[in-house]
């Protein structure tokens, strides 16, 4: 009841007229600012930072919330328009999204996106209302056996799969892990893997830059050789009927996207975690749970409003810890508390008791926040899918650009376009011999969290690897990864059991 | 069209060209300025404490208008720091970049050959000393260092001390401990300062040697304790916390957080530099921060932070040493 009267003033905060215009400026910019490839939440809300401290710390905290979920919104047109990630957090969203572009369905795709992010938004900020304070604790509880748990289930997730070849698979997860070793090693400080001595590598290996080179670059290598005499052009329009069939679809999609937004709730909340790793597992559970995986990766809606939810419920999730322990999520949640220090808020267990006005008018803007971010994205959506009728060979150009900047603009280092363009040749050729790309992604993005955790487990707990198991959480986790893993056998063998019993069929 | 085009650009460049007359009128008056965006380098990753704090000066800087340019923080936390230190090699002579420091100013170039040496680089100010502090979690038993050093003894090496790497300034502070008291941790390594703090409240470690500003949220909240400070003096934020010193033993560490810049920068933009920071240092914002974080503000240039900076580098070669050769 409490928590009700807080959220209304908080509301009568945030629904003030200039604090509801910061909000669609700030959605706006935010949506652009993500579609942009290369750029994500953090330029938007490191850029806007320094505006903030003109206004009142609750009017800023609005709008800083405001480009944040804006961002989440964006980052999936470029993935789909483009195949080019827009932000880190959108990878996985270029799965399938992209397939859809070029199947013509680009409206539907974004729709797709926008209906699940305001779902994913929705339900993750609601948990956030109704929860903060007990989901805190079980943040506390996540230890690094926890974590290493945790990862595994995701990668069996991605092994278990039908459709892509098991085998091939595997050796992706292998390639992506490998890749993920290279730089300075946590625990020895020691740099591994950096070709000699080249400085560029010390930092490792973004994944970012690896999903532009393999999905960008690579995409359009593949592309200019499968239209080599005549470049087609993608047929992309939209209209109102389609409009509505999107939203028919979406219907039919409501447990893909309440797991989505649970589960990149949750994960999101892991200080370790964030929203990019949050919206690959779902992505990968939604696959695993689909009754036909094999049409995931080539235009299947559910690939395109799983990562979507995940990584908008994350992107809530990652303010818990932030607001209830002073420690960040992610990069711009990072940003977001150097601001709250700024303004002369000390994030951490007695902010809420301290701060309810701030706390409260924070999480009221992010309800107005999704709501207004949902109704901007819609409404640019005829905008966005009238950018594909370029003919293509202008839109390659642009691609390769957006791809090179992408890439240069969040480390300002000359080493990592040349890894684009390396990635880019190998992506082109891994895709010709049938290798699944979205393995070696996941695996370069989960491969430092799952070996950081491993080795901490072992070190604290003096190399019992039987630690795992023995705790409750994290051994609820590993028997998953297990079911997970085992799960396409039985049903291999329950499929080969009924044929034998109903041969006639 | 053409010609439109070439007036504007006319205007264009007439323009400019005014400006820079009239930044070049005010520098006479008022000696040098920025002319250009002044990178500030970071020698750590994104969201780690000494970058809260690059950020939190980079803000005062730019609500207080200290400098008529803006500033931009730069990460560059390869190699625990040794890419910045090489980038700021590279910028030799250069009147627009500063690096915020650590520790690991020193003991980056002592521990691995990066072609750095720090006595190149332009000492412009330092801004305070972080302090340390040993913390338990609030459950445990422990409330003086005597329980502590009982309970690590009787845990047979398994104690677990989180910290954030070998060689790392937490780390240095626990080899220091070890040496003290005769007594053996298992050092859990983490990303960060603030994790190695949630790890400890949410009893996957049994101890840190965190900066106050990592646990206070959680000293506030009653979840984390400190035992003993490695200060001097009493911390005036926990003035019930001794010091290892009045306890007999003589353990002493702190961070540094200081302002340097390249080899051969112009002596114009050091004063200038050396100017804005000791304006930074009196703001309001900066002296309340200081206090409520139990940071030192020490304020030191010139000079004085050169030779501060050589006496700390011998210091840390010493315990570096001591260190290899303790656990070889």
């Amino acid at each position: 009841m409490e928590t009700i009267a807080l959220l209304a003033d908080g509301f009568a905060t945030s629904l003030s007229p200039i604090n509801l215009m910061i909000v669609i400026l700030g959605v706006t910019a935010g949506l652009f600012i993500g579609a942009m490839p290369g750029l994500g939440s953090v330029n938007g809300v490191a850029i806007v930072l320094p505006l903030t401290f003109i206004v009142p710390p609750s009017s800023a905290i609005i709008l800083l919330a405001a480009i944040y979920y804006g961002a989440m919104y964006g980052g999936a047109v470029s993935s789909v328009l483009l195949g080019i990630p827009g932000a880190s957090t959108a990878v996985a969203t270029t799965f399938d999204g992209r397939p859809m572009a070029q199947q013509g369905k680009a409206g539907l795709a974004l729709i797709a996106a926008a209906v699940a992010s305001f779902v994913g938004g929705t339900i993750s900020v609601i948990l956030f209302t109704a929860f903060a304070a007990p989901l805190a604790d079980l943040a506390l509880a996540f230890g690094p056996a926890e974590e290493f748990a945790l990862v595994l289930m995701a990668f069996t997730t991605f092994v278990g799969l039908g459709g892509d070849d098991k085998l091939k698979t595997i050796v992706m997860i292998c390639l992506g892990l490998v890749l993920s070793t290279v730089g300075l090693d946590l625990i020895s400080g020691q740099p591994r893997l950096v070709f000699g001595d080249l400085p560029g590598f010390y930092a490792g290996i973004s994944f970012l830059v690896l999903a532009i080179g393999v999905y960008g670059i690579g995409e359009v290598l593949y592309t200019i050789e499968s239209s080599r005499t005549s470049p087609q052009v993608t047929p992309a329009k939209i209209t109102l009927s389609e409009l509505k069939a999107g939203f028919r679809a979406m219907n039919r999609l409501w447990k893909t996207m309440s797991f989505g937004s649970f589960m990149g709730f949750f994960v999101g909340m892991l200080p370790a975690a964030g929203a990019t790793p949050a919206s690959l597992m779902a992505y990968g559970m939604a696959r695993q749970s689909s009754k036909e995986p094999e049409t995931f990766g080539k235009g299947n809606i559910e690939g395109v409003a799983a990562p979507e939810t995940a990584n908008n419920a994350a992107s809530t999730g990652s303010l818990l810890p932030m607001l209830t322990l002073g420690i960040p999520g992610s990069p711009t949640t990072a940003l977001l508390l150097g601001g709250m220090v700024m303004w002369g808020l000390v994030p951490g267990p007695m902010l809420f008791i301290e701060q309810p006005d701030f706390v409260w008018g924070l999480i009221s803007s992010l309800y107005t926040a999704n709501l207004a971010a949902v109704l901007i994205n819609i409404a640019l959506i005829p905008l966005f899918v009238w950018a594909l009728r370029m003919p293509f060979t202008v839109l390659c150009a642009i691609v390769m650009v957006l791809c090179i900047v992408g890439g240069f603009a969040p480390s300002q280092k000359m080493h990592d376009v040349w890894l684009i363009a390396g990635f880019g040749v190998a992506g082109y050729l891994l895709r010709k011999a049938e290798y699944p790309l979205a393995p070696l992604v996941l695996a370069l993005v989960l491969g430092p969290l799952m070996e950081k955790s491993f080795r901490q487990t072992l070190i604290a707990e003096q190399g019992n690897v039987l630690a795992f198991v023995e705790r409750p959480l994290s051994g609820t986790f590993i028997a998953l990864a297990v079911l997970f893993f085992a799960l396409p056998f039985i049903k291999y063998l329950r499929k080969s059991a009924r044929q034998k019993v109903a041969p006639a069929e | 069209m053409a010609y439109t085009f070439t007036r504007r650009v006319a205007l264009a460049v007439a323009a400019s060209a005014a400006l820079v007359a009239s930044t070049a009128t005010t520098a006479l008056a008022e000696g040098w300025k920025p002319q250009k965006p002044v990178e500030m380098v970071i020698m750590a990753g994104q969201g780690g404490g000494a970058d809260r704090l690059a950020r939190l000066f980079q803000s005062i800087i730019q609500k207080e208008g200290l400098s008529n340019m803006p500033i931009l923080p730069i990460n560059k936390g390869g190699g625990s720091g040794a890419e910045a230190l090489r980038y700021l090699k590279d910028k030799e002579g250069d009147a627009h970049v500063v690096m915020a420091t650590l520790n690991s100013y020193y003991t980056t170039p002592l521990r691995t050959d990066i072609g750095v040496d720090i006595e190149e680089y332009t000492p412009i100010a330092r801004m305070a000393l972080d302090t340390f502090v040993l913390w338990v979690n609030a459950d445990s038993d422990i409330y003086t260092i005597e329980d502590y050093v009982a309970a690590v003894q009787a845990a047979g090496g398994e104690w677990k001390m989180g910290g954030t790497g070998t060689g790392a300034e937490d780390s240095l502070v626990t080899a220091m401990l070890e040496k003290e008291f005769g007594i053996k941790h298992t050092y859990v390594p983490f990303k960060g300062g603030g994790t190695v703090a949630k790890n400890l409240v949410g009893g996957h470690i049994d101890s840190t040697v965190n900066n106050p500003s990592e646990q206070m949220g959680f000293y506030q909240a009653g979840k984390s304790r400190p035992i003993v400070a490695f200060t001097p003096d009493r911390i005036e934020a926990f003035p019930n916390v001794p010091t290892a010193r009045e306890l007999g033993h003589d353990l002493v560490y702190w961070m540094q957080r200081s302002f340097v810049a390249p080899k051969d920068m112009p002596a114009e933009a050091v004063a200038y530099y050396t100017d804005m920071f000791q304006q930074l240092s009196q703001t309001e914002e900066w002296q309340t921060y200081t206090k409520e974080k139990a940071l030192m503000a020490d304020f030191l240039t010139g000079d004085d932070l050169q030779a501060y900076f050589l006496e700390e580098r011998a210091k840390h070669d010493a315990i570096l040493k001591d260190m290899e050769g303790g656990s070889s």
